[in-house]
């Protein structure tokens, strides 16, 4: 078992033991239930929604170079600056270039699950510059030094008396149990940074090619805040993000609100499409936006699961996972959590090194039911799974699954296989859940049932004989 | 090879093999033309102006932010003046403006005018910030603003409040027709800025439970005149 | 009408009631019921697992020995949605794939038939007490029975059906999931089970053996008292 997989394994099962904090997380979600429901029974179609947007997803996906190129040209024609990025590293040392070709001191952030995948405020750091991340979540998870938990809401496992506390001892502020006053007290601390920042990191939540814009989707204002002040705008922008029309978006923004936080529309959806332009009395002089692919094309290239990159990143996958809920959003231990995160890490960072985050999964079915541009989710953890065994089985489970086939294609086998079970039970019975069970998996936890006397088979055969 | 070259090359590549037209489980794939136009899924909207109105009034509410219709622009001067009277407003800032010209010397407050540039610092203390818009979306209760309608990117979610003067005849019923009328009248030279703003600025990142007033606004008021 | 029934192995060796139950009320409406013996089991436990290939050596002889079925039904959803929606897939290109498309499309599960095949709703059945019921997902999901079992218990005499709030979140089986991430599992199951006992009922239904096999692994370790119960051996009371 690699690394990834046993770290895994045992924050899996610290979580599951904390039953306060498993109990806490669906409390958080009860609310976002209703209110989902609620507006999505607003729609006319729900489902005839989905159907569009996963059509619209196809074209764009199907037809990236084409809707990419478009993307790009349309910005460049308007003043700003294009950067592909084939990789990770490629961005960390262009966004390095840019900051200190200005001479930045300060750099302000607005929401980017992309720049989290590169680790590109750890490189800005280093680098030098002060990174203050301006979205409340973000922020909160970036003075405690940890991932987000969640990709829409970074937050979500703390309590309010924990983000107090926090508060309290990183900022000087007063102990209080009211989450306006908290959020006021975010909101004092980066009205100075936005002022002062002569770099704002943002990402982007679509790419509109038809007009050459970014959309940008948030309910706080500080993505529009971290726009709108500093004199240079960076925007890191999955190449997956693209939508065709500027009318995609009268579908993708309510679609995205619904299903990722409960809500008819969020608060702002702004599209940026240069730097200030003549006239404009604000807005940066110049605006770059970086187009990463990071691997993104190696899942483009496996037809059967490239949809996943239709993903809008609403998090409602997450919200229906129950593995997600029990085991909470660090667990994963890599960027992109959840249902989807467990889809795609393998392709963006190693199939045979992730391929433990598709095996952790009932297949319940969930996440694709719920997906609002109808990705194929649970599917793709089992063709993940095929996939693994295919490029390396491990030797152990092979030998298994041979002598399961052996025995299931021979019926007189498989009645003598049970048939000595039943012997066997009662001495399982006896070593039941020490380390001589070899049902200790099942019976740590759960009883396990008895081998019926006589199997449906023999009664069937006494039947007949009556 | 530039990494435009690269990555354009990658993508061809990966698309030379078919992904099939989106469908649940494997039942027989086809490609077909796109679906209609989301105005067939998305939630009604009343056929007529009146009804869209009202129907922006309730979204605007339910998002928490003030609606009035006015019957000329003295009455929302008039209405201004209470807000800042309430509001203990020092000074605002706004843009100048067919309808925000008139308000603002109603007002009579110091101001800070974004055309043509500004100091962050002035704009910053400013309690109140008056804006034009480029449409109301009655289907969201949202707000258009761009850099040309509304004095710039800032102005219109740094103040503390934010107030809209809109006309009648800029209610339309929902977001497409909004996106229309955008690529419609700025064509190929759109401002750099634009943004749908649904209510006073608000998070939900602590518990997941809604705190209205984060980076943006707290409040949001919205003024229809005719 | 001749129904041929595909019984999961574990319901053979672990369930056989089920099985029979499924018998019982299938001979009651007046229909001959067959039992093909050669069957052992649908390959889902190699395919869950991703060793495709052994799943196919297992599911080519099912679909042999069920080619002159007329109807197939079987007493799990998630049997049945193996046949039913991942047959197919598994035989995609592979020269059976035209019988597997065929074997999937006459096979049913129990409460699938009954009500969508032959639009029973009553089998005149009778089941006093207190109730729930759990989806097993790939019933749920796979094959879209939200109702069929519903409407099938509404009409058990003097049987009180509630809701649960979490009837359609998965209760942890999985498959071999249940013993490869067993916390993970375990929780799920606890999760279940906490939102059976909200009901204040003294059973829960499902039709699935698997899930029930975890429900009440878990319950039974609580000291739960409340029973599981196949929707078959509901169905069979009279």
């Amino acid at each position: 078992m690699n690394v990834h997989a046993k770290t895994f394994n045992e924050a899996a099962r610290h979580q599951t033991a904390d039953l306060r904090q498993r109990d806490w997380i669906q409390k958080a979600l009860a609310g976002y239930y209703a209110k989902r429901d609620e507006f999505k029974n607003r729609f006319q179609s729900w489902s005839g929604a989905r159907d569009t947007a996963a059509a619209v997803k196809w074209e764009a996906v199907n037809h990236l170079d084409r809707y990419l190129d478009e993307f790009a040209s349309r910005l460049e024609a308007r003043g700003t600056r294009v950067f592909w990025a084939p990789d990770a590293q490629a961005v960390r040392d262009y966004v390095v270039g840019v900051a200190r070709q200005h001479q930045v001191r300060s750099i302000i952030k607005s929401k980017s699950m992309t720049a989290e995948e590169i680790h590109l405020n750890d490189t800005l750091e280093q680098a030098g510059f002060e990174v203050v991340e301006s979205d409340l979540g973000e922020y909160i998870v970036q003075l405690r030094h940890e991932p987000p938990y969640h990709l829409v809401f970074p937050a979500m496992h703390l309590t309010r008396q924990q983000i107090s506390d926090l508060f309290q001892d990183r900022l000087g502020s007063e102990s209080t149990d009211n989450p306006e006053h908290l959020t006021m007290i975010a909101r004092r601390v980066m009205r100075r940074k936005y002022c002062e920042a002569d770099m704002g990191i943002s990402g982007a939540n679509f790419a509109i090619a038809e007009t050459g814009m970014i959309s940008i989707t948030e309910n706080e204002g500080n993505a529009r805040l971290t726009t709108s002040l500093p004199k240079v705008h960076v925007a890191i922008v999955g190449i997956e993000k693209v939508l065709p029309k500027l009318s995609d978006l009268a579908l993708f923004l309510p679609m995205l609100a619904t299903a990722g936080a409960g809500q008819p529309i969020t608060c702002y959806n702004t599209l940026y499409g240069g730097p200030r332009q003549p006239g404009e009395p604000d807005g940066p002089e110049e605006f770059h936006v970086v187009l990463l692919d990071n691997r993104r094309t190696e899942l483009l290239a496996d037809a059967e699961q490239r949809d996943a990159l239709h993903c809008i990143r609403c998090g409602a996958c997450l919200n229906v996972c129950p593995i997600f809920k029990n085991i909470g959003g660090h667990s994963y231990g890599t960027t992109y959590q959840g249902p989807i995160g467990s889809v795609i890490t393998p392709h963006l960072r190693g199939l045979q090194d992730w391929k433990h985050l598709s095996q952790a999964s009932s297949l319940c079915g969930a996440c694709t039911e719920t997906c609002p541009v109808k990705i194929n989710l649970h599917h793709h953890l089992l063709h993940n799974r095929r996939n693994a065994i295919q490029a390396r089985p491990a030797r152990f489970e092979k030998l298994v699954q041979t002598g399961f086939v052996f025995m299931m294609r021979r019926p007189r086998l498989y009645e003598w296989a049970a048939g000595i079970g039943r012997i066997l039970q009662p001495l399982q019975r006896l070593v039941q859940g020490t380390v001589l069970d070899p049902l200790r998996a099942w019976t740590k936890t759960r009883s396990f049932p008895p081998l019926a006397e006589k199997s449906f088979r023999e009664l069937w055969r006494k039947r007949k004989k009556l | 090879m530039t990494n435009r070259e690269i990555i354009l090359g990658r993508i061809r590549e990966a698309l030379k093999i078919a992904a099939p037209y989106p469908t649940f489980h494997d039942s027989a794939t086809t490609t077909s033309p796109l679906p209609a136009s989301p105005q067939s899924w998305l939630p009604p909207v009343g056929e007529t102006l009146e009804e869209q109105i009202q129907l922006f009034r309730r979204n605007a509410e339910d998002l928490k932010a003030g609606f009035r219709e006015c019957t000329n622009a003295n009455e929302a001067g008039q209405y201004i003046k209470e807000l800042a009277l309430a509001g203990g407003w020092k000074k605002i800032g706004r843009h100048s403006g067919e309808l925000t010209d008139p308000v603002a010397r109603e007002l009579g407050l110091p101001e800070v005018r974004t055309d043509g540039g500004y100091a962050v610092n002035d704009l910053e203390s400013c309690d109140a910030g008056l804006t034009e818009c480029e449409a109301l979306v009655a289907q969201t209760g949202s707000v258009l603003v761009s850099a040309p309608s509304a004095g710039g990117r800032a102005l219109s979610v740094l103040p503390p409040h934010h107030v809209v003067l809109a006309r009648r005849s800029q209610m339309v019923p929902d977001l497409t027709v909004a996106l229309q009328r955008v690529q419609e009248k700025f064509k190929d030279n759109f401002p750099s800025f634009l943004s749908f703003i649904s209510g006073p600025s608000r998070t939900g990142d602590i518990e997941r439970i809604l705190v209205l007033g984060a980076h943006g606004p707290k409040k949001l008021t919205i003024l229809l005149l005719p | 009408m001749k129904i041929s029934l595909f019984i999961p192995c574990f319901v053979d060796q672990f369930y056989p009631q089920t099985g029979m139950n499924i018998v019982q009320v299938l001979e009651r409406l007046g229909h001959t019921v067959d039992y093909p013996e050669a069957q052992t089991c649908c390959g889902q436990p190699a395919f869950n697992s991703g060793f495709w290939d052994e799943a196919r050596a297992v599911a080519e002889r099912q679909i042999a020995i069920f080619q002159d079925a007329e109807i197939v039904v079987i007493a799990s959803g998630s049997c049945g949605a193996m046949v039913k929606v991942f047959y197919p897939e598994l035989f995609h290109g592979h020269p059976r794939e035209t019988e597997a498309r065929a074997l999937a499309a006459k096979t049913f599960e129990f409460s699938d038939f009954l009500v969508n095949r032959l639009g029973v709703l009553d089998v005149g059945a009778r089941f006093p007490g207190r109730a729930t019921f759990h989806d097993g997902c790939h019933g749920l999901r796979e094959l879209g029975l939200k109702n069929p079992p519903r409407q099938l218990l509404q009409h058990v005499r003097g049987l009180e059906l509630v809701e649960m709030k979490e009837a359609e979140t998965c209760c942890g089986f999985g498959g071999t999931f249940a013993v490869k991430f067993p916390m993970i599992s375990t929780a799920m199951g606890e999760v279940k089970c906490a939102s059976i006992a909200e009901t204040g009922a003294e059973f829960v239904i499902s039709n699935d053996s698997s899930c029930l096999m975890q429900i009440r692994g878990v319950l039974e370790r609580q000291g739960k008292s409340v029973k599981t119960l196949h929707l078959a051996e509901v169905l069979a009371q009279t």
